[in-house]
């Protein structure tokens, strides 16, 4: 919260006038205070469940609050997979919630589809909705979603509307590409050489 | 354990009983399709077989054969505790169309099969003669085909609503969702349009 404390020295033809952004304020605000439309369809809702209860408690980032009504809401947090039966309405929940509104996709089924290219299954919400940030993992753990909440302020806060992916830790395919090499000079024997 | 009632199918219905086999303790007779209900009546209703509940009832597509599709029926009979498969085939491939997909429905000897047989009819087009209720079950009413024969193509999607091409703004949809190289992962999504490989 530390951006409302600025101090800002106005000189020049400036002098003796304040001038800030409402944008600024506001978005803020509405950082802090996303008010959450679960809709969950697949086995990511357990780990949504994990998020929202204490031990990783969502209410830290002003975000615990769920509204079961698109109405009240103004964060869709797409939790599962999107059968092309339920895209209508994934369609409609969204277009019933108020502006600003922002849309979460958790999980690789709600970003992309996931494994599940076949006839009945969306390739990713946003061949449906627009989509803010996206947070692979099958299903992601509490941390990822936790780094895609806040990449989604920092967003909210800056005015992007740029889609965004939370990026794992560290790149899953570059310890492969390494065993292929300790594999070329000769098996895994090299294995206590890394730790 | 059951070969017995694959005896008394074949003594009683004779002809009907197109081939059986036997093989780790399961029975399974193929049975002629215009005989199929009278066949699931007698297993039903015979004190010696007595097979009370209808464990599952399903389709298999063999596009190479002719008939090429199968109901199979999985039987089970909580008094004598002994099962029996019973399959029948239908259907035929005549100018890429699906023609004679028919069998009698068994709902009458089972009320569990409703469901099964929606299913079937769903994923395979078998069309069940006297069925109360023959609707679609997983998909949506609007789909054309049916989705598990095997020359269904496997990428065809048919969507409900359009996909979006413009963003909120109105202008065409640049960016897909950023998975890929150039954000740093050496990874890219399939059917990447923007730039990516493959």
């Amino acid at each position: 919260m530390g951006e409302l404390n600025r101090t800002v020295t106005l000189e020049g033809s400036e002098a003796g006038f304040a001038t800030t952004k409402v944008d600024a304020l506001l978005g803020w605000a509405r950082k802090y205070s996303l008010f959450a439309y679960p809709f969950v369809t697949a086995c990511c809702g357990m780990e949504y469940m994990a998020l929202a209860s204490p031990r990783f408690d969502l209410a830290r980032f002003g975000a615990e609050a769920p509204r079961f009504s698109p109405r009240q809401a103004d964060l869709l947090w797409v939790v599962g997979t999107i059968s092309q039966r339920q895209a209508p309405v994934l369609r409609r929940v969204y277009e019933q919630m108020m502006a600003p509104k922002w849309v979460l996709a958790f999980g690789t089924c709600a970003s992309s589809g996931g494994f599940y290219d076949n006839y009945t299954t969306v390739a990713g919400i946003d061949k449906i909705i627009p989509c803010d940030v996206y947070i692979p993992g099958c299903p992601p753990r509490p941390e990822a979603v936790i780094d895609g909440l806040l990449l989604l302020q920092d967003k909210i806060a800056s005015g992007d509307r740029r889609p965004g992916v939370v990026k794992p830790r560290e790149d899953p395919l570059k310890d492969l590409v390494q065993l292929r090499k300790k594999g070329d000079k000769g098996g895994r024997s090299s294995d206590k050489e890394s730790t | 354990m059951s070969k017995a009632a694959l005896e008394k199918l074949r003594a009683k219905f004779g002809d009907a009983i197109l081939e059986t086999h036997s093989q780790h303790g399961d029975d399974t007779a193929v049975i002629a399709s215009e005989r199929w209900r009278e066949v699931c009546e007698f297993c039903r209703k015979d004190p010696g077989l007595s097979f009370d509940m209808l464990t599952d009832l399903c389709g298999v597509d063999f596009p190479e054969r002719a008939p090429r599709i199968e109901v199979v029926i999985h039987l089970y009979s909580t008094q004598k505790r002994h099962r029996v498969r019973l399959k029948t085939r239908v259907g035929e491939t005549v100018d890429e169309e699906l023609v004679n997909c028919a069998v009698d429905t068994v709902v009458p000897v089972w009320a569990g099969a409703n469901w099964f047989e929606r299913e079937t009819f769903d994923m395979y087009g078998v069309t069940f003669k006297g069925h109360p209720d023959l609707r679609r079950i997983l998909m949506y009413p609007e789909f054309e085909g049916h989705p598990l024969l095997k020359d269904y193509p496997a990428e065809k999607t048919q969507p409900l609503i359009p996909y979006r091409e413009t963003d909120e703004d109105g202008k065409p949809l640049e960016k897909q969702a950023p998975f890929g190289p150039d954000e740093g992962m050496s990874f890219g999504r399939k059917h990447f349009t923007n730039g990516g490989e493959a």
